[in-house]
């Protein structure tokens, strides 16, 4: 396991690497001056001059992005153009909102997601099944933020029973949580079915079966467990969809979180802020990937072994 | 293969995908949007961008099937004059990835060695990236627009369509048909294009299917958020963007661009499971 662990750690690296220049490369291709940028409308070009050599603007390219990298692992991130505040603060405030938004999103998507494929699965063919793959794909197809006005028109408008938006107390969660999850639900459900289905026809299913097992343990103990290997993997990549999906349902609800920072930062050209969220969410969602791989593994010991 | 008859695959093809019943009416759908968008000026009952200050924020009625808008413009009109929209941006943004993604794959798959690792650490580095942060990535890159939307669209698809294709390579570089045109002096773009390209093709349109739906769902998602079309245009996110302030007010602004995108995309994902199902491809 060490093993392993140390060659995905290994593998990691180079696409952390890509990222970076990505991100680096993203900045570079902007338009316009970052020395005047930073030197303000007043400065004369001598004083822009000595800024650009300051900043390292003047060197070659790979010394430039050696020097930015280095500022950026010490999260030195720059300042926002818009507010002046250093963007490791801006993005700091923005990333608990997120954080508890997916992960309450991504609880009860899985569940909700495995209960339903796992339901469909047993009763194949019949009507729960059809009902549960009805759901499935609808909610791979909803647009989110229509679902979301739609459920701000009906309990808040209409009824009054929760805040149309914000980031206080239970209630607030609840409309964007159903919003942002029904998605990730939907393809759970759908994937758990196949798995479960597949491995339904193995034979050692057949045989826990020929053994007089009753159902409900040949379903949980043998089927389950060996469907929910791939189902893992799968959870892992919807979480990365997740912190895609939560750029709209956080402008669908006025959520102060990293989605509504980033679009915010996009319409007022706002780049170190912008660069910094683009670095973020592809750290985020390696590392994800990274800690997906590794469950697989202790999941499944044939990997391991390769 | 039932009973003795012998049919050619796509004769084969065409009698399972007659049997998807759940596929024909999305096919059907689609058509129905596809014709209202190519004929919008008959089909449209109004000028999508005519403001009538006499019948504001009006609910359906025999006039105005779907109601107005606050400009009192006619939401039908609308919704089939931005249907041009997703569905340009929907097929361009698919076809550009496609072509790019094939290519990849291909290459990938039947040279192999370096280029294949490299490619393919690239499009791994292109897949860390969740799609719409991509997308916003070159929208904030480019600027919002429409056109950009295309690109940024687009960006996120090749890698899928180069993993599909790169995969499809690999299994039939290893078929007898192909050794055996290898062996007669085949050169190489020959075996890429006339001999593995066929075989990858139906898993492709499978994969386009059900990525238009998305690509189409992504596009309405950020002119919803303001970075793609803007909202004069008649686009139906941007028209559901702009229905957020009447809520309560004028609930129908809301409902039906919603119901536009939710209805196409759902069309295009069941079009896609019944392809799927009708080449019996093991396809996730």
């Amino acid at each position: 396991m060490l093993a392993y662990l140390l060659k995905r750690l290994g593998g990691t690296i180079p696409v952390l690497v890509a990222v970076s220049i990505f991100v680096f490369g993203f900045v570079h291709a902007l338009p316009g001056d970052p020395a005047r940028l930073e030197a303000g409308p007043e400065a004369t070009p001598a004083d822009i001059e000595a800024i650009r050599v300051d900043m390292g603007l003047d060197g070659p390219i790979w010394s430039q992005y050696t020097r930015w990298l280095g500022h950026t692992l010490q999260g030195e991130l720059g300042r926002s153009t818009k507010t002046r505040q250093p963007v490791a603060r801006v993005i700091g405030e923005r990333f608990m909102p997120t954080l508890w938004l997916t992960v309450i999103s991504m609880i009860w998507a899985t569940i909700a997601g495995i209960a339903i494929g796992v339901l469909s699965g047993i009763k194949r063919g019949k009507w729960q099944d059809k009902a549960g793959m009805v759901i499935a794909i609808s909610g791979v197809s909803f647009p989110s933020f229509w679902l979301g006005l739609l459920l701000i028109d009906l309990f808040s408008v209409r009824l009054g029973w929760l805040p149309t938006g914000g980031y206080e107390g239970w209630q607030s969660f609840v409309m964007p949580a159903f919003t942002l999850g029904i998605g990730v639900a939907a393809v759970m459900a759908r994937f758990t079915r196949s798995a479960f289905v597949e491995v339904a026809q193995a034979d050692f299913v057949r045989t826990a079966r020929m053994k007089g097992l009753s159902d409900g343990v040949v379903a949980w103990k043998h089927t389950l467990r060996n469907a929910m290997i791939p189902v893992i993997t799968l959870t892992g990549l919807q979480f990365g969809f997740l912190l895609g999906g939560a750029i709209v349902v956080e402008t669908v609800f006025s959520w102060p979180g990293l989605g509504r920072l980033l679009v915010d930062s996009v319409s007022f050209r706002d780049y170190p802020v912008i660069q910094a969220e683009i670095m973020l969410f592809s750290i985020e969602f390696v590392l994800i990937n990274l800690a997906v791989d590794l469950l697989y593994a202790l999941a499944n010991p044939e990997i391991r072994l390769q | 293969m039932s009973g003795s008859t012998i049919r050619t695959p796509t004769a084969e093809f065409m009698r399972r995908f007659m049997r998807q019943r759940v596929a024909l009416v999305a096919l059907a759908v689609i058509m129905l949007i596809v014709l209202a968008a190519l004929f919008a000026p008959l089909v449209a009952p109004f000028e999508p961008a005519a403001p009538d200050y006499d019948s504001i924020l009006e609910g359906p009625s025999a006039v105005h099937w779907l109601g107005t808008d606050a400009y009192g413009r006619d939401v039908l009109s609308r919704i089939i004059w931005g249907g041009r929209v997703s569905l340009t941006v929907g097929f361009l943004s698919v076809a550009l990835g496609a072509v790019f993604g094939v290519m990849i794959g291909l290459v990938s798959g039947f040279f192999g060695g370096w280029l294949d690792a490299l490619l393919m650490r690239l499009m791994d580095v292109l897949l860390a990236f969740p799609g719409i942060i991509l997308a916003i990535g070159v929208v904030a890159l480019l600027g919002p627009g429409i056109d950009n939307v295309i690109y940024a669209i687009a960006v996120f698809s090749v890698p899928v369509f180069a993993r599909l294709v790169r995969g499809s390579t690999l299994e039939l570089k290893q078929t007898l048909y192909l050794q055996a045109a290898r062996s007669i002096g085949v050169k190489a773009p020959m075996l890429m294009f006339r001999h593995i390209l066929p075989g990858a093709m139906p898993g492709v349109i499978v994969y386009a299917s059900l990525r238009l739906g998305t690509s189409i769902l992504t596009a309405a998602s950020l002119s919803f958020i303001g970075l793609g079309a803007r909202p004069p245009s008649a686009e139906w996110g941007a028209m559901l963007a702009d229905g957020r302030s009447y809520l309560g007010v004028a609930d129908h602004l809301t409902l039906f661009p919603g119901l536009a995108i939710f209805a196409l995309v759902l069309a295009f994902n069941l079009l896609g499971d019944g392809l799927r199902d009708a080449l019996d491809q093991k396809l996730r």
